[in-house]
């Protein structure tokens, strides 16, 4: 076993050990990490949970064919015969006349301070981990007497390593941190239950929402659940919250990024430089933001992150693109390749927002007459070839613009393409608890099935 | 290497330089304050896959990973630690960072031995796997499916193949001084045909596998069964119409949309969430759940299925346990923990997405027993409704109950005629009333093809589900027609 932490020396070897068994170009990519996780429930320790990972991930080419692998064994000469091993892999493989490592003249030459770790918390040690969770958790359970169980409060606190370099001379490293904390309480009342879900994620310990808040929080959502009630099937405007808007960006991401596009299993294939969205709705992939939860400092790929529009005023302004769909696509990589160790290059966004609006979630609610205010989706019914849409909802149903009544037990449906382009009203209500954001966002009119 | 010659409990003790006796210590450190249980898991995985677009095969993977896990339990905590360096100082370290959940004190642990194997299964004892069989030949399959898919029809435009295989060697030593191993092997073939017309695009998907040999893709044809449905789906929904909005009559066919069955019952019934009360079936055994006409069991003892495993990821054999019968429920799916805390048996549940995991109750493979009822008769009886046969992926909140799973491929039934397609809808209901809706179940349960994947509190495992064709007279159907 070796005994230093694997780095860019260790990446490097690798490369050598490639190009010795024959290989024409080459990556490696080293992951590592270690992590603490402490759940409490009813007040009680519930679990601890200790990790510590390390992958060593290859890509290697053979002329056009090339072959990935991943291992755990660090040990240098099975680790040798392993990268050799791959190099066989590539021979075996079909050639492709796209692939390749990207252009050696576009890997930059210094690689942006992204501020991605905390400088002073590190992993937090289990006995405070475990007094935030409870403290999160009494704040839920004290918050009225029909919160009456709990699934229980979880504090994770974790640090990663990547290190990447290739054969055409880009090497790089960098770390980061992450500290998260959730809570799920559960509100009773005549015989029926419902979880409230509410979580705050950070890059940095300091900048995590109060303990006692994020419990108070997800009390408030599982009480108003209370009582909830399936609804007429109806056509009627939609509010979704942040959290549910945040889902339709994903959804767009998947239609934008390039392996979707050139295989064309999207509702988006042709659409660039085209109106796809409302002339409200800008979105914006910003791997660049200091701090930021989907921020890295350079790519899958070792080329240089980015800050650009996908969206512009409803109009596509890009697609997102690693080196293999952009030459596939006839245009240049946007630096959205994302790697998991021992697989080829992915494409996803970094930083991803919608721009927020003028208007309060409140003011938004209060301009629909009869309409449904969605703060949970369920379900995977988004069929992105065709932009269909159908997921499971629950929310408050909204009655001359005030909340009304808790609803459940019925579907919203309709289809991304009508929805983007229906996007009524957009918040000023804009956090960032996740990589992908959105404010609270008013939809004009979607079909919703129940009774 | 085959299965056979692979003898697993020795596999670990050779592969890492570990001695029963290395073991024995650390569980004892595992144990030292004031624990109930401790075990070991080891873990070794070694996996390759390839895919073809474009009509080549332009990717090849492999990967290795190996790692142990240390759990220790005391009432209802859990510590759990892993490391993938598999020495005995990094155990050791991992077997303190568990036992922090345990409280100071108590009685110094009797001492544990190990050593005492337990009786698996053998539901998959390959003479080899797909892992042995060359890549070229891998490779010539998914070219023979490519060009199956596309002489079905000129509209397909675009077919992706893919083909993984695994084998996973387990370990499992606990503070009882048990010992129980397995090889697992693990393979799945998947199809996605996109076809375009002047109309739009659409996809069709198709796929299979198990616990099984190469030869498995060709016993009747099977990968140009899966070749023909995915492109066959695709060419269909090209002239799918609107699906409609509200409660209807639904008969769903037989095989994977058991993964109703899976969603609306089998996640409810997982021992944790019924011995933490926060399930919408928790105290409801004896109760009617579902109408006379069903009974839903979970079997992990299926040879070769996919959910199937010899041993569970805690070493107990897996079982056959009913969850409803004729309507009534009995029974949980439990793990150790939870069952000793419910007093109830462990019965072969306990499961983990890998040795970075701890073990909790999940299914296996979940399904109904056949009925009286012919399909057709089924079919016949229908005034309006919908006729689903194929879904993707579904989602349940457990502790209100509702579920959702989608459909990718459904008929309108008319005059008891099964009609135009539809496009695809998600299907909403509540998990402890959706089955007492059923009146008629077919004679013709089929199992799934074997694609299911499972994820439950961020760990993923492979599943299986099974279902005759079934009526239920009314349900939500989330489209976006009146």
């Amino acid at each position: 076993m070796s005994s230093v932490e694997p780095g860019v020396d260790l990446a490097q070897w690798g490369l050598e050990q490639a190009r010795a068994a024959g290989a024409d170009a080459a990556e490696v990519l080293i992951a590592s990490g270690e992590s603490l996780s402490a759940g409490v429930r009813m007040g009680e320790v519930e679990k601890l949970k200790s990790s510590r990972e390390r992958r060593l991930g290859v890509r290697v080419f053979v002329g056009k064919s090339s072959a990935t692998a991943s291992t755990a064994e660090f040990e240098r000469k099975a680790l040798g015969e392993f990268v050799a091993d791959t190099v066989r892999l590539a021979r075996l493989t079909a050639p492709d006349q796209w692939s390749g490592l990207p252009d050696p003249a576009l890997h930059p030459r210094m690689v942006p301070e992204l501020e991605l770790s905390d400088p002073t918390s590190g992993i937090i040690e289990a006995g405070r981990a475990l007094e935030i969770a409870r403290t999160a958790e009494r704040a839920a359970l004290g918050a009225d007497s029909r919160i009456k169980n709990s699934d229980g409060a979880e504090f994770d606190s974790g640090n990663y390593r990547v290190v990447f370099a290739n054969s055409q001379g880009f090497a790089g490293e960098y770390a980061g941190t992450t500290y998260s904390l959730a809570v799920a309480p559960i509100a009773a009342e005549n015989g029926a239950m419902q979880t409230g879900h509410w979580y705050t994620q950070n890059r940095r310990f300091d900048g995590l929402e109060e303990a006692a808040s994020v419990g108070l929080t997800s009390a408030k959502r599982a009480l108003r659940k209370l009582g909830a009630r399936k609804i007429k099937t109806t056509r009627a405007p939609i509010v979704f919250d942040p959290d549910m808007a945040a889902g339709l960006l994903r959804a767009l991401a998947g239609a934008v990024s390039g392996p979707s596009l050139y295989r064309g299993a999207s509702f988006l294939v042709g659409r660039l430089g085209t109106e796809i969205a409302s002339a409200g709705v800008t979105i914006i992939d910003d791997g660049t933001m200091r701090g930021g939860l989907g921020s890295k400092p350079f790519d899958g790929e070792g080329l240089p992150i980015t800050r650009k529009s996908v969206v512009e005023r409803g109009v596509l302004s890009t697609y997102l693109l690693d080196s293999y769909s952009a030459r596939r696509l006839g245009l240049a990589s946007t630096g959205n390749a994302a790697r998991s160790v021992g697989d080829a290059p992915s494409v996803s966004p970094t930083n991803l927002y919608l721009q927020p609006g003028a208007y309060s979630p409140e003011e938004i609610i209060r301009t629909v007459k009869r309409g449904l205010y969605v703060t949970e989706l369920i379900g995977f019914g988004i069929n992105s070839v065709t932009g269909d849409y159908s997921r499971g909802a629950s929310g408050m149903w909204i009655e001359n613009g005030e909340l009304a009544y808790p609803v459940e037990e019925i579907t919203i449906a309709g289809n991304l393409k009508d929805m983007f382009m229906s996007i009524e009203m957009i918040g000023n209500d804009l956090a960032w608890r996740s990589a992908t954001v959105a404010p609270t966002l008013k939809i004009s009119e979607m079909m919703i099935a129940g009774e | 290497m085959s299965n056979q010659l692979i003898q697993p409990d020795k596999f670990f003790l050779s592969r890492f330089g570990m001695t029963e006796g290395a073991l024995e210590r650390i569980l004892g450190a595992a144990l030292e304050r004031k624990a109930d249980y401790a075990d070991l898991y080891f873990e070794y995985r070694s996996a390759e896959g390839l895919s073809l677009e474009d009509s080549i095969v332009n990717r090849t993977s492999k990967s290795l990973s190996h790692g142990v896990g240390v759990r220790v339990c005391a009432e209802d905590r859990t510590g759990y630690a892993y490391s993938d360096e598999v020495t005995v100082d990094r155990m050791r370290l991992a077997a303190e960072a568990a036992r922090a959940i345990a409280h100071d004190g108590g009685d110094a642990p009797a001492a544990v031995q190990v050593g005492r194997p337990v009786p698996r299964h053998a539901l998959y004892e390959l003479e080899s796997t797909p892992l042995e069989v060359p890549l070229e030949e891998r490779a010539k399959l998914l070219n023979e499916i490519d060009r199956v898919a596309r002489e079905f029809d000129p509209r397909v435009k675009s077919v992706m193949a893919s083909f993984s295989a695994e084998r996973k060697i387990v370990m499992v030593v606990n503070s009882e001084g048990r010992i129980a191993a397995d090889v697992q092997p693990l393979c799945r073939l998947n199809v996605m045909v996109i076809a375009e017309d002047d109309k739009g695009r659409q996809s069709g998907m198709s796929g299979g596998g198990g616990r099984v040999e190469w030869s498995f893709f060709f016993e009747g044809e099977r990968w140009r069964e899966h070749a023909l449905t995915a492109a066959r789906q695709a060419i269909t929904n090209l002239d799918a119409v609107d699906a409609p909005a509200g409660e209807m009559m639904v008969v769903l066919g037989p095989g994977w949309p058991g993964i109703l069955l899976h969603e609306a019952i089998g996640h409810g019934l997982e021992g944790d969430f019924n011995r933490k009360r926060t399930s919408a079936f928790s105290g409801r055994i004896g109760e009617r759940v579902a109408s006379e006409f069903c009974t839903v069991v979970d079997d992990g003892t299926i040879p070769n299925r996919r959910g199937s495993l010899n041993i569970d990821d805690e070493g107990t054999p897996t079982s056959r346990t009913v969850l409803i019968e004729k309507g009534i429920l009995r029974g949980y799916l439990q793990d150790r923990l939870n069952a000793r805390l419910m007093k109830m048996e462990p019965t072969g549940n306990g499961r983990r997405e890998s040795f970075a995991h701890s073990p909790m109750p999940r299914m296996t493979n979940t399904f109904m027993l056949p009925g009286e009822n012919t399909p057709e008769e089924i079919l016949r009886s229908v005034r309006n409704g919908l006729y689903a046969v194929n879904f993707g992926g579904g989602q349940v909140d457990i502790t209100n109950g509702k579920f959702v799973f989608s459909a990718s491929e459904a008929y309108l039934i008319e005059d008891g005629k099964v009609t135009r397609p539809v496009k695809g809808a998600t299907l909403i209901g509540n998990g402890p009333d959706v089955l007492t809706r059923v009146t008629m179940v077919g004679n013709d349960l089929e199992l799934d093809p074997g694609v299911g994947m499972c994820g439950k509190d961020g760990q993923s495992v492979p599943v299986g589900v099974g279902l005759p064709t079934i009526r239920i007279d009314a349900i939500t159907v989330g489209g976006t027609r009146t």
